[in-house]
């Protein structure tokens, strides 16, 4: 079977759509020439009326394809920085996610916000490596945080179908994850529907994204004393708790690994959530950024701040301890 | 008086001009007081005053034409043809409402006459009009978007980046200032750098300053610019000086905010659109319009107070459009 990258896979899921679609196009800053490599080929293939190159305008391009979506198109918007949804979060939480209510149900606001290199790039520094889908998962808009790329695929083809808006975070320190893959398996995958990439029984580590690749590493190096699930919700918002609830009624015990801000942040969520539903056998642990992170240039202060497998090691054996 | 409502004028007719003003103005005056009985909770951003803009602008359009509106909206989504028994209806909070009673005073939106909503946040229609207008050109159709945003939005960068995305890819769109001198209470003398007519021109769109209490004048204007969008001239601003007659907001009403005196407020009322607009009809033709229109207004606020208010069970109905549910907020 052919090898399939998270980058690839996301450039596969916009042509097919492309294709099968046509009021689905993309927008953004360099996406003619595919600077990200996201949108590779797709000028060639669909022409200039579908893929837009943009001015530095992010508010301007995100509200414009607010206004394109009312009509019935299905905008892509490709984000190059993760920061840049700062500029055009008034656009996406304060527009977009909103329409439908506030119109009593005559809109639909099918925008699909794709971030290809969310997170720390290591050493892209402060206005660089965020990695911001708890904000929008606290807003209520829908937040989709691939870790393979299958479910990259799936997951950006089920945004793009989608009725609303979803904001789409690929992992910078996911993109170059490969699969052994048949192309003709590739299918959508719905949101809000977990993945346990590893069964266990002593304990369930929840994870999105690139953290999901870590979690099952820790898992494999811990194998001969304890076993892991690794829970992957994929999508932090819907969340589905009911496929977490099932992991952790099976294991009892639970560890969140988030590359979020510890205040308010997906893992901060997931703990609250099991204190009120979850009957664990020992406190909940999560490891995060700290509050308030803003990822420091140097390599080696860039690492301090992101949640790493030592961390993700010495939480596992400390829930394990009750 | 059932009878008058049949024969519509036309609303780029003298007495179509005039019918759309007066409707306004005494919807707007309905709508205060029903803000004093406490009907119409948060209060409203009363558009008397400034109706030949809607009303002008609003004439020049096609019925499949697109608007984008304000927080001072009420005019325009009037004049863009909504019933104002359903927009009465949303202003207090009925489930008969043009957005079932979740939008209110500042997001009337009725998508079956093009109004694609009014917005709360100054300046930022101004790119969902823009991509609406692309998505209409895409299409292979003739519409024309035109946003509405007042002088206060003319520093907003949002807006400024639109203008360059409707010059830069010619998009169909009329860029709709009403200039009516103050943003809240700031003076447009305290605000604006260089002048509002000289943003649209440095994206090289026609950009031109009319007598916004003139009905006609701006319908001129307004056709001319609509157009030439029409033809694939490209976008257009078209700055309408005009006047606020009444409060930025009605918590003014009892707020007392001091930002312009008596003087300038008698001054200001003496050039009224439906004053203008009714000199040009007989009197026996303006009687006629009056009466259809209070009829008209009398039976909207029927309407909107006999209607029924939404069940709070469904408070989130249409959160999302696909119909999913949001975790309940209660403690149970």
């Amino acid at each position: 079977m052919p090898w399939l990258s998270y980058q690839k896979a996301l450039n596969r899921a916009l042509g097919d759509e492309m294709a099968r679609d046509p009021a689905v196009f993309v927008l953004g800053e360099d996406v003619r020439v595919a600077v990200s490599n996201v949108t590779a080929g797709l000028l060639k293939r669909f022409g200039p009326d579908r893929v837009l190159d943009t001015p530095l305008s992010e508010q301007a391009f995100t509200g414009f394809a607010t206004g394109a979506a009312l009509l019935g198109r299905r905008p892509v918007i490709e984000f190059q920085i993760p920061a840049l949804l700062y500029l055009a979060f008034e656009q996406i939480v304060n527009q977009a996610h909103k329409f439908s209510l506030m119109t009593g149900g005559q809109a639909r606001v099918p925008v699909t916000y794709l971030v290809p290199g969310s997170g720390s790039k290591t050493g892209w520094a402060g206005q660089h490596s965020d990695h911001p889908y708890a904000l929008f998962a606290h807003a209520g808009v829908k937040t989709v945080v691939p870790a393979t790329p299958e479910d990259a695929y799936g997951l950006l083809v089920t945004a793009i179908r989608d009725d609303d808006p979803v904001v789409v975070f690929a992992p910078a320190a996911a993109l170059g994850v490969r699969v052994d893959v048949d192309f003709d398996a590739l299918a959508p995958v719905p949101l809000g529907v977990g993945r346990v990439h590893r069964h266990g029984e002593d304990v369930t580590v929840v994870a999105v994204g690139h953290l999901v690749h870590d979690a099952l590493a820790v898992a494999e190096e811990l194998a001969g004393e304890v076993s892991v699930e690794v829970f992957d919700p994929r999508t932090a918002y819907p969340f589905d708790w009911d496929g977490l609830a099932a992991s952790v009624a099976r294991t009892g015990r639970l560890v969140v690994v988030d590359d979020s801000n510890r205040m308010c942040g997906l893992a901060a969520e997931v703990l609250a959530t099991a204190a009120e539903r979850f009957d664990l056998l020992a406190p909940p642990v999560r490891v995060t950024r700290p509050d308030g992170a803003v990822v420091p240039f140097a390599l080696a202060l860039d690492h301090a701040v992101q949640p790493d497998r030592m961390q993700l090691t010495a939480a596992i054996q400390k829930v394990l301890k009750h | 008086m059932a009878g008058l409502t049949a024969v519509r004028p036309a609303p780029d007719t003298d007495i179509g001009l005039y019918r759309t003003v007066r409707l306004i103005r005494r919807f707007e005056e309905r709508a205060v007081e029903l803000v004093r009985s406490g009907d119409i909770v948060g209060g409203i951003h009363p558009y008397t005053g400034q109706e030949a803009v809607a009303a002008g602008v609003c004439a020049a359009l096609r019925g499949d034409d697109m608007i984008t509106s304000t927080h001072r909206g009420h005019g325009h989504v009037l004049a863009k043809g909504a019933d104002p028994a359903r927009v009465l209806a949303e202003l207090t909070g009925r489930a008969t409402g043009l957005n079932r009673g979740r939008g209110g005073s500042m997001h009337a939106a009725d998508f079956g006459l093009g109004i694609l909503g009014a917005n709360a946040i100054v300046g930022a229609n101004g790119a969902i009009t823009a991509g609406a207008a692309w998505a209409a050109m895409q299409e292979g159709r003739d519409q024309v978007a035109v946003s509405f945003f007042g002088d206060g939005a003319v520093n907003q960068g949002v807006l400024l980046e639109a203008m360059n995305l409707a010059a830069l890819w010619r998009l169909p769109v009329l860029f709709v200032c009403e200039n009516n001198g103050y943003a809240t209470t700031l003076t447009v003398a305290d605000a604006v750098a260089g002048t509002i007519t000289g943003r649209g021109a440095a994206f090289g769109m026609p950009s031109v300053a009319v007598d916004g209490m003139d009905p006609r004048t701006v319908l001129g204007v307004a056709r001319e610019a609509v157009d030439r969008a029409r033809a694939g001239g490209g976008p257009s601003l078209v700055e309408c000086l005009t006047y606020r007659f009444d409060a930025h907001h009605t918590w003014e009403h009892k707020a007392r905010v001091r930002y312009r005196d008596d003087e300038e407020v008698h001054s200001g009322r003496q050039r009224d659109p439906v004053v203008i607009q009714g000199a040009r009809l007989t009197a026996a033709e303006r009687e006629l319009v009056d009466a259809e229109v209070e009829s008209t207004v009398d039976a909207a606020v029927a309407f909107a107070l006999e209607s029924p208010h939404p069940d709070p069970v469904g408070a989130l109905d249409h959160l999302y459009a696909t119909g999913m549910r949001a975790r309940p907020g209660g403690g149970g």
